[in-house]
């Protein structure tokens, strides 16, 4: 190949666009420039540095009416905020939240939020994480042994809240999963969390789908109705 | 000359043993590297970042986590208990339920690293 014909196929690769990832959308919103600077929106990263929850599935994640409207009043839903492990204080008397260390986490305006609503739930790479996982139906479930459940049997509450008092801090919070998350998608998660997000601390039970729809139930049962 | 040979031949023989001595004492210490990064990462959030078994976690439990600090208690534990312990859950060993099984989610070297790492928590770190 000679230098003649090198030089239109370089400027051709320079000019080309940006090709955009499976499962992304192609235009992002200049308001998720914001979301950009602490969110994996693209591709997965040590989440150690990055340290704020992975927004690339969003769209498999999130129910939009929650998100939209959460977007404008956002409230800390991990109590030791995005990894633990960055905002702890160490002690005698034991590891402590570093309070001091949590950034709030910034809110739109009501357009805004419908743009990047629209936006991320635009971002579903794992559609077929979702058809694989087990049929879900929502069923009734005893309060009393939901809980029993969650927290002796299956041991949720080590880390994960299922009332604003009590559980663990690591995790999210747990007792709002109903209204922010899709049930097919908290299926699959506690299914095989690491197929979502190889970052994440929360171990695979090795569960059967029927143990999962009743914890399910659970965090259904959780949810008050506005 | 033969003795020559047989003195160049000690020699490589004893420089090899000193080369696998150092890379095995270099890769035990490696090991322990990832398991103090794997046990930041997923295990401080009961035991606690410096293993005494006072994570975030531990106030809001039913048991209290393991003291990994705790010499004689970790030296009664087997290597291969505590990788059971880590890789089935705290039911394998008689344990509480609340110690998952991180079999699934972590590899069997993973674990080693992990089990490495508790070795240098119980017993060299002060």
């Amino acid at each position: 190949m000679t230098k003649r014909t090198y030089l239109p196929l370089l400027t051709l690769l320079l000019a080309w666009p940006v090709v955009p990832v499976a499962g992304f959308a192609e235009e992002i919103p200049a308001a998720a420039n914001l979301c950009l600077t602490c969110h994996q929106v693209t591709v997965e990263s040590d989440r150690a540095v990055q340290g704020a929850p992975p927004l690339f599935y969003a769209g498999n994640k999130f129910n939009r009416d929650w998100l939209e409207s959460w977007l404008q009043t956002p409230t800390r839903i991990r109590p030791a905020g995005g990894f633990f492990a960055d905002h702890i204080i160490t002690s005698e008397g034991g590891d402590s939240i570093d309070t001091a260390s949590l950034a709030p986490h910034p809110s739109v305006d009501s357009a805004a939020a419908k743009q990047l609503s629209d936006w991320l739930m635009s971002l579903r790479p794992h559609d077929q994480l979702i058809a694989e996982s087990s049929e879900y139906s929502p069923a009734p479930i005893s309060p009393r042994l939901g809980a029993m459940d969650f927290v002796k049997f299956k041991g949720c509450g080590g880390c994960h809240r299922d009332t604003p008092e009590y559980g663990g801090v690591s995790g999210p919070e747990l007792y709002t999963a109903w209204q922010r998350l899709q049930p097919e998608f908290i299926v699959s998660y506690i299914k095989n969390p690491r197929a979502w997000n190889q970052q994440s601390s929360m171990p695979d039970r090795n569960l059967q789908d029927e143990q999962i729809h009743k914890l399910v139930n659970y965090l259904k049962s959780l949810h008050k109705e506005d | 000359m033969r003795l020559a040979r047989n003195h160049a031949s000690i020699l490589a023989q004893a420089s090899l043993m000193v080369a696998t001595l150092c890379w095995s004492v270099l890769a035990t210490a490696s090991d322990a590297d990832n398991g103090r990064i794997l046990y930041r990462n997923n295990c401080s959030q009961c035991h606690g970042l410096k293993g005494t078994g006072k994570g975030i976690n531990a106030p809001h439990l039913e048991v209290a986590p393991r003291n990994h600090t705790d010499h004689d208690e970790m030296i009664a534990r087997t290597d291969e208990e505590l990788f059971k312990a880590i890789s089935e859950g705290g039911q394998s060993v008689n344990k509480s339920v609340l110690m998952p099984n991180w079999g699934k989610t972590l590899s069997p070297e993973e674990i080693e690293d992990l089990v490495a790492y508790l070795r240098v928590l119980c017993c060299q770190e002060q």
